[in-house]
């Protein structure tokens, strides 16, 4: 069902428990955004250093480190990264119309993916050096960009996208950057193969603010944008046909999506590896809670996604600590069987 | 009357004495690399150490330190709440996002050398030597550890010098083996033997062929369970393998990982150990 109209009742109430959900979705969000700043490996106490704010003094060394060079960027690099990933997903399926579309759809992951490897084992054979640590975040984007746009360009026949095209051309750019990653891996040395393993996992631990201010803005103006699709992909659920008719901007609303999802998650992944599940899960869980309303579901993937992200990240850090698991695996040990649990309890929702 | 040069050794005197009371508050030590912590329980000073790498390994008792994770994959806030004085790193250890982190955490952070050679090893020893302020005893170290590899290597002549493969991983029946730049590569030249492939550096999978014509005389691999050990009869029935004088003699040599790869102080061990089974 698609809600393009508000006269039944059903849809009306599916539509307020979505609103509620916002309430509750930011006081979840703040939830983990204290748990964040608060809990790790060190024994810093957000609270006591509020506390000698509070009173006017100085934190030590020790305090304005952990918190403000580590926990505070890996906050906001969580929230961005998680809202980004969730959101995308959220896009992608309902520009897909396919339940199991998330941003590796449109190449975007294969392509941030090929462009870190390159930069780890070409990296330093290359005259770049003056990229420094921002070398590999670089690539990353710039690898999810190109591939979004060849990809793009493939489907795209005087003027029109046609959806079919991209999801087989994705499949075979994706098969592509497999193999010239596989190129890489196979002139990799074994330090290098290692970096390559631990950037496919993912990890919010190398969150700088410098990664910040520059991935912050993209990412953010990509979900803005993405906050705008809800009425262009309800209207899509029906078809393309339907939709012009009712009078949707078909190929605006596609070229908005595609766009939108390549910044963001493409930037997203720069700054954390591949972290999985969460474009995938937070949409569908959405959707069996609150109904398949692009205009709620967009806003409430965000505000999930983020909480979702920062929770995985508190576990990554605190559960084999002083050491970090790498937060993709976090991720899908909790998430996969979650989501398997809520399909079976709700065997009933056939149509996702 | 005083010069200039006085001036000179007063200062040196100042900046040794100011050197030897930071050496006392340097009571806890983050050991990064397998090496480097053999080195300083090597040097006795193993009761400085607070926590240690996934890769520090031996001696036994370093695995009861806590772990803060692989070199290369290290989190800031891990590496902190160990509350290290000093941080004494392998080359390579990172992310470097980490390594900024504690510069800028006032945590004194070493690099030592990670070299594939004789020199290497006695660099490396000094290094961590200097870092821990214990020089003397670093210095008596590197000469015993140089001694044992010069009495490891005595009377190899260039003539009878045997070829050795190095294989890292059988897994699936691929073989996965070094060629040159590597530390199996180092190992077998300091033990006088000759790696039988130089044709590319790092650990690279080999095919059948290329293994037959290296013709190795004798396989090397690393003593462990799981994928990386293949049992003789499997190793001498990979028909790369039966090819060869090495499959043919059915020689192969299994050592310790860290002992035979880690060049720390045990290298001259290493180096007897693999020659004596090279040459008896």
């Amino acid at each position: 069902m698609v809600a393009l109209s508000t006269d039944s009742s059903a849809l009306r109430d599916r539509r307020q428990t979505a609103r509620a959900a916002h309430i509750w979705l930011i006081g979840l969000l703040l939830i983990s955004s204290v748990a964040s700043l608060a809990i790790g490996a060190s024994g810093t106490s957000l609270w006591a250093a509020l506390d000698k704010l509070a009173q006017g003094q100085e934190l030590d060394l020790m305090e304005r480190v952990v918190l403000w060079d580590i926990r505070l960027p890996r906050l906001v690099t969580g929230i961005v990264v998680g809202a980004s990933l969730a959101v995308s997903g959220a896009v992608m399926q309902g520009l897909f119309r396919n339940p199991l579309a998330d941003p590796g759809i449109v190449g975007v992951t294969s392509g941030a993916t090929l462009g870190a490897i390159i930069a780890i084992v070409l990296g330093p054979l290359l005259p770049l050096a003056f990229l420094g640590t921002a070398m590999l975040p670089v690539f990353a984007f710039v690898g999810a960009w190109v591939s979004m746009v060849l990809l793009y360009r493939v489907a795209t026949r005087a003027g029109r996208t046609s959806v079919a095209t991209m999801l087989l051309a994705g499949i075979a750019l994706a098969a592509l950057g497999g193999a010239l990653s596989g190129l890489m891996i196979y002139s990799a040395d074994d330090d290098q193969l290692r970096d390559v393993t631990f950037w496919g996992l993912g990890s919010l631990a190398g969150a700088t603010w410098a990664k910040v201010l520059i991935a912050g803005p993209i990412i953010l103006g990509a979900l803005l944008v993405s906050m705008t699709l809800g009425r262009g992909l309800n209207g899509l659920a029906l078809g393309e046909a339907a939709a012009n008719h009712i009078g949707i901007a078909v190929q605006r609303t596609k070229t908005i999506a595609i766009l939108s999802v390549a910044a963001g998650v493409g930037a997203a992944v720069a700054i954390s590896g591949g972290i999985g599940f969460i474009g995938i899960v937070v949409p569908h869980l959405l959707r069996l809670a609150t109904g398949p309303d692009h205009r709620m579901l967009i806003v409430n993937s965000a505000l999930l996604g983020a909480s979702l992200l920062l929770l995985a990240d508190v576990i990554s850090r605190v559960v084999i600590a002083p050491a970090e698991l790498p937060i993709g695996i976090v991720t899908a040990i909790l998430g996969a069987p979650v989501f398997i649990w809520i399909l079976i309890r709700s065997r009933g929702v056939v149509d996702l | 009357m005083i010069t200039r040069r006085d001036f000179g050794l007063i200062g040196l005197a100042f900046a040794a004495q100011s050197g030897l009371g930071h050496a006392a508050q340097y009571n806890r030590i983050l050991s990064i690399g397998g090496s480097v912590t053999e080195i300083i329980y090597a040097l006795d000073q193993g009761h400085r150490l607070i926590a240690r790498d996934t890769t520090s390994t031996y001696p036994p008792q370093a695995l009861d330190l806590p772990d803060v994770g692989y070199a290369r994959a290290l989190a800031a806030e891990g590496v902190l709440s160990v509350g290290p004085e000093l941080i004494i790193a392998e080359e390579g250890a990172g992310p470097p996002e980490t390594i900024d982190l504690l510069e800028q955490s006032n945590i004194p952070f070493i690099t030592a050398p990670d070299t594939y050679s004789r020199q290497g090893v006695l660099d490396k020893i000094r290094v961590v030597g200097d870092a821990l302020q214990v020089p003397e005893k670093a210095s008596t170290l590197a000469r015993k550890v140089d001694g044992e590899i010069a009495a490891a290597t005595h009377g190899i002549t260039n003539g009878d010098q045997k070829r050795v493969l190095f294989i890292i991983s059988t897994q699936g029946g691929r073989i996965t083996a070094s060629g040159i730049d590597t530390a199996a590569d180092g190992m077998i030249s300091l033990a006088g033997g000759i790696n039988a492939i130089s044709s590319f550096t790092g650990y690279k999978q080999v095919s059948d062929e290329a293994i037959t014509a290296a013709a190795p005389d004798t396989i090397l691999m690393m003593d462990r369970g799981g994928d990386h050990g293949a049992p003789d009869n499997v190793l001498f029935n990979m028909p790369a393998i039966a090819t060869t004088p090495a499959g043919q003699n059915r020689s192969v040599i299994r050592m310790n990982g860290l002992l035979l790869l880690g060049f720390g102080p045990r290298t001259g061990q290493a180096v007897k150990q693999l020659n004596t089974a090279l040459y008896g």
